[in-house]
């Protein structure tokens, strides 16, 4: 019997465009720049052409999704620690901003930056003892934290205990909130696709392959994951502190595991370790999920069957799957 | 042998639960010498190399680098004195191409405060400087292998970069555990002169090794280990017509061919 396999082949215009030679037409800059160039305009052009203050709404929270996720992919694939975190770094920074902002009468301008930088100072200080282990237990402290400190907030009835803190300034205008948030994804999205290729990132990458080696190269690991993680929940408490300026209210539903579970559902059907991947994803699985409000109750048997789709017919993730058609292409050939 | 050793190791034993790996080990390695440590299967050799190097915590004894106690100190503060090791089961970073491999070592703080690499500040310097390295320890540099993914290297290759990384720290004394297992016989003839010139750039060298021969050709001392105990000490001739080392091997083919040859 005869047999076929498929064959896959870079493009000319990929091998070309990879070198210096990308420069030499129109044609390759153009293969180089548009895919990057439709996901910026994009994402500007978005607010722009929502129907409803509404949908405008949920650009807002599908950026705030990225930038968990974003943080999710980098932390796993290329820090090598598996983070559930995402609304234990939220929750500690909307706390902040919203504490910043009301005890103190900070503005937005100050509490931004402000929860972003300390929120990752104390994100990193908690999960300090867990670093120089290996496996698991990140992942599940990560997980930990976030019940942990929704408890103490209800238990202890301080911030505002279950009311949670109210009135909190929003920003200053929805185009000012719609365009900031936009921005920062981008930001973080391209700063983080260079970080990891510069030469601090090649040591996270590194941790991650292969962290006995990088002790034997005389560097310390746990302060190179400390670092990654600092970065990582920088990212997410920027979020959270953008949450509480949009919200208008800090609350104990801001420790809430929707925010730990959906960037990990974005990064594997969007792709992981691409860090593109699983802005897709959000930028998917968000809407998706506010349209199926109007199913009621059987909203989540609905997103459950679409993520199992993905995961059944594309698991590799849509990112991989369309570089790979992007840079190659293929064919049957004989056996 | 003279002057201060560069390292000392005094008694130290490391028991796995009930179960000595090591008894009371001591040895001396003197400045720009190559020791080899040999021994039969699960003799401790390797355990030796990790108590040396902090990569686990020996149960009692003491180890002094250059008159510095470092029996307690992390792995990574000892790398960072210039002691450094290469691992029997090869470890690279499967996901960066050769050169890149180099980068992480020079990015350390050792290879920056020695400086002697133009490691610091512009991009793309460490990746250069990792390729001096790669060609210095037998890459081909206009060849495509030191951009290959260390995924796809064969063993001879990535028992290279193994040594390559310990150089890229600029280090007084490499401890080799087992470089030329694995290796074919051309791969260890390109693989001694190597070793040889490293003796010359002034780096201590502890080897432990499985093929004899190629050892006592580089060799100034060996050691041999049994059951967790040193049972001899000695030039590499002592060492072979020693009855002790015989019945320690006994019916190992090797050191029968060596002794038939020596």
């Amino acid at each position: 019997m005869e047999q076929k396999r498929k064959e896959r082949l870079d493009r000319g215009i990929k091998v070309r465009s990879d070198t210096i030679y990308a420069l030499m037409s129109v044609k390759e800059i153009a293969y180089l720049v548009l895919p990057r160039l439709v996901l910026i305009c994009g994402l500007l052009i978005a607010p722009l052409v929502m129907p409803s203050m509404y949908w405008q709404r949920v650009i807002s929270i599908v950026c705030i999704y990225c930038l968990l996720a974003i943080s999710f992919d980098f932390l796993a694939h290329f820090v090598g620690l598996v983070s559930l975190g995402g609304a234990f770094f939220i929750g500690v920074g909307s706390y902040l901003a919203a504490i910043l902002n009301t005890y103190w009468g900070l503005s937005p301008v100050l509490t931004i930056p402000l929860a972003t930088i300390f929120g990752a100072l104390i994100c990193t200080i908690l999960l300090l003892p867990c670093l120089p282990l290996r496996g698991v237990y990140f992942a599940i402290v990560t997980l930990m934290y976030p019940l942990a400190l929704a408890r103490i907030i209800e238990a202890l009835d301080i911030f505002g205990g279950t009311d949670g803190i109210m009135g909190v300034t929003s920003f200053p205008g929805r185009w000012v909130e719609l365009y900031f948030m936009v921005g920062m994804v981008l930001i973080f999205l391209f700063g983080m696709r260079r970080l990891v290729n510069e030469d601090i990132g090649l040591v996270f990458r590194a941790v991650k392959d292969n962290d006995q080696a990088v002790r034997a190269s005389g560097m310390n690991v746990t302060f190179f994951k400390a670092i990654g993680v600092c970065i990582a929940s920088a990212m997410g408490c920027l979020g959270g502190a953008c949450l509480v300026h949009i919200y208008m209210w800090a609350g104990i539903s801001q420790f809430a595991l929707d925010f730990s579970i959906l960037p990990i559902a974005a990064t594997v059907i969007g792709g992981a370790g691409t860090l593109v991947g699983p802005v897709i994803g959000c930028i998917i699985l968000v809407p998706i999920s506010e349209l199926l409000r109007t199913f009621g109750t059987l909203r989540i048997v609905f997103y459950s069957l679409i993520l199992v789709g993905f995961i059944v017919f594309r698991s590799e993730g849509l990112m991989v799957y369309g570089q790979r058609k992007y840079h190659q292409f293929e064919r049957w050939v004989r056996v | 042998m003279s002057g201060e050793p560069i390292l000392d190791v005094r008694e130290v034993t490391k028991a796995f639960g009930g179960i000595l790996a090591l008894n009371r080990v001591s040895l001396k390695v003197f400045p720009g010498e190559i020791l080899g440590v040999i021994g039969p299967n699960g003799s401790g050799k390797t355990t030796l190399v990790n108590c040396i190097t902090g990569f686990i915590r020996m149960t009692s004894g003491k180890v002094l680098f250059k008159g510095k106690d470092i029996s307690r100190k992390p792995a990574h503060k000892i790398a960072d004195l210039g002691l450094t090791r290469t691992f029997q089961i090869m470890r690279p970073y499967y996901s960066l191409p050769a050169y890149k491999n180099l980068v992480i070592p020079l990015f350390s703080p050792r290879a920056r405060r020695t400086g002697g690499w133009r490691g610091g500040g512009k991009l793309g310097d460490r990746d250069t400087v990792g390729i001096d390295i790669l060609e210095e320890i037998g890459f081909e540099r206009d060849s495509f292998v030191p951009y290959k993914l260390a995924s796809s290297l064969p063993t001879g290759y990535l028992k290279r970069l193994e040594l390559a990384r310990c150089l890229a720290l600029k280090p007084q004394m490499i401890i080799c555990d087992e470089v030329f297992s694995g290796l074919s016989m051309s791969e260890i003839a390109s693989m001694v002169p190597i070793i040889e010139r490293l003796r010359m750039d002034g780096i201590t060298l502890l080897m432990i090794e499985h093929r004899l021969r190629e050892l006592f050709r580089v060799a100034n001392r060996v050691i041999v280990l049994n059951f967790g105990e040193k049972i001899m000490e000695g030039t590499p001739e002592q060492v072979m017509n020693d009855e002790k080392v015989k019945e320690a091997y006994f019916g190992s083919e090797e050191v029968e061919e060596v002794m038939k040859h020596a």
